[in-house]
């Protein structure tokens, strides 16, 4: 049970019953979507840009509770942030993910270290970060974050 | 329950632990557990008589021959095929069906002609389909799936309507993998007849959990995997009826399907070997063969009861937890050995998270069955699946995981 403990953290929890930032930004001049369609996980991602920094930032979809909530606390992480210091943010995200090592500041994207335990959900939490970012690039591919078929 | 004697000792891979519980393999829908003795055949194969087929005049060649065109026989008997040249050894129920859908389709699909298969597809015997009729400029139809829970089947009276002399080809499946809903195959047959379509089965998730027929189906072809009824992966099995399959031109071309080759032209053996190019999976085959022995052995009327005694001890196990939506059959009507659920508020990768914790191993997701999934108003279900060795004892821990799972989620 701590594995899972560690996975369901609390913070994970509240940010799937109450997710932030839910729904269309009416005012978004940016939208990218990820879909890993073995697990059905889906994310929108909109984004209103002001210059280089996201003015205002909101995601829409259903899955998991991980990857929920990782794109509900992704957004709250990302408002105000420039397009460079949201790329660094996923690179930090990216690395307690795959390696569970928490961030040295201390930070809400920390709870989500346990993931690194259950590999086969670390696409769950890093699908609206893909999408977020493809978004900022004006990318209009669909993200993906899994490779293999179902 | 209907059950033999120490059936799960047969099955090394049941005998073990998975996060420190004992391991309840309730995934059998996805693939099945191997006994022994099918084990053992593909060890025996590598071991003593691994070798090409039908060229080599050699001993070994000869065994693995003989082993080969014996797997076919033993396969032709497991389904009552009238000749065995009817089997076609297919990497798996997908292959096969795009054998036909590619070979049968090409040669006889046109603009104005329909392509009918249900709302209940699994997208192995749905997108071949959707591809042979915009390759051909054909209509692609489906019998609808009634009720808000798919609860009530495939609507009978559309399949009235729907089946119209312009209906080529009527693909359906014999049990569907996430609904677990029998369909009625040999009405279905009758019915496509009588309109003059080829029917086309889909029996991935029926040949091997009870008695098939194809003669008593009275169907075209019917495709299904090894590795779902106690056989290896890799290896799956097309039947057609030789009326059909001698007129059928082959979807692959290359050695071992030919009878005289010249630079410009090249003539075709009949069924089977004009539809299998190249090597064949010769271990694998060898190894169903096995399977279907195994699976004789313990009777196949004995092995539908047995699912079909889970799956309504799992009805009524799970019915009663607060906030579940079963899709599918209702409770007591005929299901096959799967039950498929979603529970408001907890996704279903996250079940099969918590499940996994206690040992037990589910599927969680579309089950390939997008378009089923949007007429359920769902992304996900979790799925149980039953097989022969699952116990009423393994349907109550999974039932305490989905306990402990919604108290954890706070829906309960």
């Amino acid at each position: 049970m701590s594995d899972l403990a560690d996975l369901y953290q609390q913070v994970i929890l509240d940010h799937n019953r109450r997710p932030r930032n839910r729904g269309k930004l009416p005012t978004a001049n940016r939208v990218a979507h990820g879909d890993n369609p073995s697990c059905g996980d889906q994310c929108s991602v909109y984004l209103r840009l002001d210059g280089d920094r996201i003015g205002d930032i909101s995601f829409d979809g259903s899955g998991c509770a991980i990857s929920q909530a990782s794109a509900s606390l992704m957004t709250v992480q990302l408002k105000g942030k420039t397009a460079a210091e949201a790329e660094k943010l996923y690179q930090q995200f990216h690395d307690i993910v795959t390696t569970g090592k928490e961030p040295e500041e201390i930070s809400d994207i920390g709870a989500f270290a346990g993931v690194h335990a259950f590999p086969a959900r670390i696409k769950c939490a890093t699908l609206g970060w893909h999408a977020a970012l493809n978004a900022l690039k004006g990318d209009p591919v669909p993200a993906t974050t899994e490779t293999h078929k179902d | 329950m209907p059950t033999w004697p120490n059936v799960r000792a047969d099955f090394p891979v049941l005998h073990q632990q998975v996060n420190g519980k004992p391991l309840v393999y309730l995934d059998n829908g996805a693939t099945s557990q191997k006994p022994r003795s099918v084990i053992d055949a593909l060890v025996h194969y590598y071991e003593r008589d691994n070798s090409n087929v039908h060229r080599g005049l050699h001993t070994l060649s000869m065994r693995a021959t003989d082993g080969y065109e014996g797997a076919r026989t033993r396969v032709a008997r497991f389904i009552n095929a009238a000749d065995p040249a009817e089997i076609i050894f297919t990497r798996g129920t997908t292959e096969g069906i795009n054998v036909v859908a590619r070979s049968w389709g090409h040669a006889h699909l046109k603009p104005g002609d329909i392509v009918l298969a249900t709302g209940m597809e699994h997208h192995s015997n749905l997108v071949p389909w959707q591809q042979a009729a915009r390759a051909s400029g054909a209509t692609f139809k489906f019998v609808p799936v009634l009720g808000a829970d798919a609860e009530g089947g495939l609507d009978l009276a559309a399949l009235d309507q729907l089946l119209t002399p312009q209906v080529k080809v009527f693909a359906f499946t014999h049990i569907s993998n996430t609904l677990g809903t029998i369909n009625p195959a040999a009405e279905f047959c009758r019915r496509a007849r009588a309109v003059g379509a080829v029917t086309v089965i889909d029996a991935a998730q029926s040949v091997g959990h009870g008695p098939l027929d194809v003669q008593a189906l009275g169907c075209d072809f019917l495709a299904f995997s090894g590795h779902k009824m106690c056989g290896p992966t890799g290896i799956g099995v097309l039947y057609g009826r030789r009326a059909l399959l001698d007129k059928l031109a082959p979807d692959e071309t290359g050695g071992g399907m030919v009878v005289s080759v010249t630079y410009e032209a090249a003539t075709w053996k009949p069924a089977p070997e004009r539809f299998e190019a190249g090597t064949p999976n010769v271990a694998d085959a060898i190894a169903l063969g096995a399977a279907c022995d195994y699976l004789d052995a313990l009777g196949r009327d004995q092995i539908a009861a047995h699912d079909a005694l889970l799956a309504q001890y799992a009805m009524e196990q799970l019915s009663v937890l607060p906030g579940i939506r079963i899709i599918g059959p209702r409770v007591g009507a005929p299901r096959s050995g799967l039950v498929s659920f979603a529970f408001e508020g907890v996704h279903a990768h996250d079940i099969v998270t918590f499940a996994d914790e206690d040992g037990v191993a589910l599927r969680g997701g579309h089950h390939c069955n997008q378009p089923l999934m949007r007429h359920l108003g769902l992304t996900s279900t979790t799925r149980a699946s039953f097989y022969l060795y699952n116990t009423e004892q393994e349907i109550d821990v999974l039932v305490a995981s989905m306990r402990r799972i919604l108290k954890f989620f706070g829906t309960a």
